[in-house]
């Protein structure tokens, strides 16, 4: 089900006071259409409103500033219900009856990897923006969120620094867990530590015990996590039940990007190790105006803004960006923006494109939860979205459509 | 040795939580034939029934103990008297009515309290066993099974209500010819089952946390376990727990959560099939 009747509507009016009619399409001719599919229904809740929210104020601080080529943005938008069935539906529909300029969606990798060829094959430019496994290699595929070489690969130095060589790794046990994994066994061999085991969880597991038994007989250095959604939440209450908070530090790849920090007692919380590209508690003028639109337009409820949900805002931009020195919506004409440099002084800082591998060169920060907030401790700058093994080079090979995986 | 005794403990707990989250089931398909698809959403439910009123400021035992049951109870003997009564002897339509009910449920609780879930610590704290730390709150799950249970077959032996309930389900003319109000009984016999899961819900979600699908994650062991003991409520619920509760336990320790959930499948099929009615059908004949 579309849930933009009222956008479409306001636009159907639009089009009949300027005195057009068209019987096909809703004022086709007037707005840019931009689809979107984010789970605001079903477990993936927090992620897919954050999402939407982010998208919303992108297009509509671009609306109120003039639009693009003259033109308004509209966007399109359907609720994936977290599911990935959803997701091949509406991707349909976006791409033949909507005929938008271009699609910002997904959030789970398994959404990502259903939507991703649908829109290949209907030529119809897609934006995943979200922290991902890394490795997808796609002309058609701009992806704005932070890869393991930009999040994993500083996180874990600082983690076998200060705590020790010997990595247990928790994760969820689809795509992005799994090649997380196999990113933090080649990170960790890099540094010189080791992963002495791993274990995968189902998006529905809310047990832990015998897991929380294991790690106590592993006795690791220190834990990492990729934990996705709130059954997987209930870890961290089953960890400091057995009393085990103060006794083995935990990073993770996933903590707080649902404003989960915010619902839980602090002593859940404290200590856990993050390492993003965004937070909300980043001391930058660009980033306090930014969170003052957000509150105006969506009160001061609204839970917490992570990386998350700024990979939206900032795919809108980029893609603006490159429209705007395209002078056109035209798949190619974007593509070929991107390509040759495209950069968005966001509220987290400069993120400029990389050619090659149509990912983005991020600041990334590295956090540790104080008291629910994130306290940064170290930034990284310019980090490079480095790909596995650096094969994807979408400048040299422009049918590369794989995703690469870490060579161990 | 420690490794042994944390082994064992979160077997136990295992069983404990299988028989747990079953029993209410049990009670209503093992009793009333009645294949309740909406379990599942009775536990979500009493779930909530344990968290809102936290939320709202009131005691949590209260909350877990009291209001939980007592609420999810009260809905069960509604749902029993609006949905159940005009559909008995028809099972594939209580199938039905139930799946329609479980999803009406789901949707219900997703549109209005979403799943923006509050994170919590059991209560109890934690205690050592040798090198090894647990959560206080496991052996409390396992208490409150013991006491469940110990409490339902007293219950159902040694009351009034019992007798007359086990004498319905037996045979209704015959109960109603005796001048039992069996319409009565029916709806007090679902009224418990729905308080009993209920309890089950409130009694985890300290652990694992609620949100409106949470019941899938139940409702496909607790079916299994109620099918594979067979019969008898009880004593099939109980034996079936230590069976698959073991079995599920030892291998997701030895390997992954994944493999331990196929385990217990497994077991549950090879079960099935040398026991074709179920444990009770061959063993603990008789018993409640």
């Amino acid at each position: 089900m579309a849930i933009n009747r009222r956008h479409a509507l306001a636009a159907t009016a639009a089009t009949i006071a300027a005195g057009v009619f068209p019987r096909s399409g809703f004022g086709q001719a007037n707005t840019i259409k931009i689809g979107t599919i984010v789970d605001t229904s079903g477990p993936l809740q927090p992620f897919g409103v954050q999402k939407l929210q982010c998208l919303q104020l992108a297009v509509e601080e671009i609306n109120i500033a003039g639009g693009l080529l003259g033109r308004q943005l509209e966007l399109v938008t359907y609720d994936g219900q977290s599911s990935d069935q959803s997701y091949a539906q509406f991707a349909q529909q976006i791409a033949l009856r909507d005929r938008v300029a271009v699609v910002h969606a997904g959030l789970q990798s398994s959404s990502r990897e259903v939507i991703r060829p649908i829109l290949r094959r209907a030529n119809t430019l897609y934006f995943y923006n979200t922290p991902y496994e890394g490795g997808v290699c796609d002309r058609n595929t701009f992806c704005t969120g932070t890869t393991p070489g930009q999040l994993l690969a500083n996180l874990l130095p600082y983690m076998i620094n200060k705590f020790g060589k010997r990595i247990y790794v928790l994760a969820a046990d689809y795509n992005f867990g799994q090649l997380s994994e196999r990113w933090t066994r080649k990170i960790a061999q890099e540094n010189g530590a080791e992963v002495i085991a791993s274990d995968f969880f189902p998006l529905d597991v809310n047990q832990f015990g015998p897991t929380i038994g294991k790690i106590q007989a592993a006795k690791p250095s220190f834990i990492i996590n990729t934990f996705v959604g709130p059954g997987h939440a209930a870890f961290y209450g089953q960890w400091a039940g057995a009393g085990m908070k103060k006794e083995i530090p935990i990073a993770s790849q996933t903590f707080g990007e649902a404003g989960e920090q915010l619902r839980m007692p602090p002593e859940l919380s404290e200590g856990i190790f993050v390492c993003y590209n965004y937070f909300e508690e980043i001391d930058r003028p660009a980033n306090v105006a930014f969170l003052e639109r957000f509150r105006k337009k969506f009160g001061n409820n609204y839970g917490y803004v992570s990386d998350l949900g700024m990979s939206e805002y900032v795919g809108i931009q980029i893609w603006a960006e490159a429209v705007k020195k395209a002078n056109s919506v035209d798949r190619e004409a974007v593509i070929k923006a991107i390509e040759s440099g495209v950069a968005f002084n966001g509220p987290g800082g400069m993120i400029v494109s990389d050619p090659r591998t149509h990912h983005f060169v991020f600041d990334m920060h590295l956090a540790e939860m104080k008291n629910r907030r994130f306290e940064i401790l170290q930034s990284f700058e310019r980090v490079q979205p480095t790909n596995p093994s650096g094969v994807c080079d979408l400048i040299a090979n422009p049918t590369t459509n794989q995703q690469f995986e870490p060579k161990l | 040795m420690d490794y042994a005794a944390y082994f064992f403990i979160q077997v136990v707990y295992a069983i404990a939580s299988l028989a747990l989250i079953s029993v209410g089931l049990a009670v209503i398909y093992g009793m009333m034939r009645v294949i309740n698809f909406a379990h599942g959403e009775f536990l979500m439910l009493g779930g909530y029934a344990v968290i809102l009123p936290v939320q709202a400021g009131f005691n949590l035992w209260i909350s877990m103990l009291i209001i939980a049951p007592l609420s999810v109870g009260l809905f069960g003997i509604v749902v029993e008297r609006l949905i159940i009564r005009p559909l008995y002897g028809r099972v594939i339509d209580t199938v039905l009515a139930t799946w329609g009910l479980s999803l009406l449920l789901i949707g219900l609780t997703s549109a209005t309290l979403g799943y923006y879930q509050e994170g919590s610590k059991p209560p109890l704290g934690s205690l050592a066993i040798g090198a090894y730390r647990e959560s206080g709150y496991t052996f409390f799950v396992i208490g409150i099974t013991f006491a469940v249970m110990t409490a339902l077959y007293l219950g159902l032996k040694r009351t009034r209500f019992g007798l007359l309930a086990r004498g319905t389900m037996q045979n209704p003319a015959m109960a109603a010819g005796l001048g039992v109000n069996t319409g009565r009984i029916y709806a007090a016999t679902f009224g418990l089952g729905a308080a009993l899961s209920g309890l089950a819900g409130a009694v985890l979600a300290p652990i694992s946390g609620v949100v409106p699908v949470i019941g899938a994650t139940y409702i496909a062991k607790a079916f299994i376990t109620v099918i594979s003991g067979g019969a008898t409520a009880l004593a099939g619920t109980m034996s079936a727990a230590v069976v698959l509760g073991t079995v599920n336990q030892a291998v997701t320790f030895m390997t992954t959560p994944v493999v331990g959930e196929v385990a217990l499948l497994v077991a549950a099929i090879i079960l099935l099939r040398l026991l074709p009615s179920g444990i009770t059908g061959r063993l603990f004949r008789g018993s409640v």
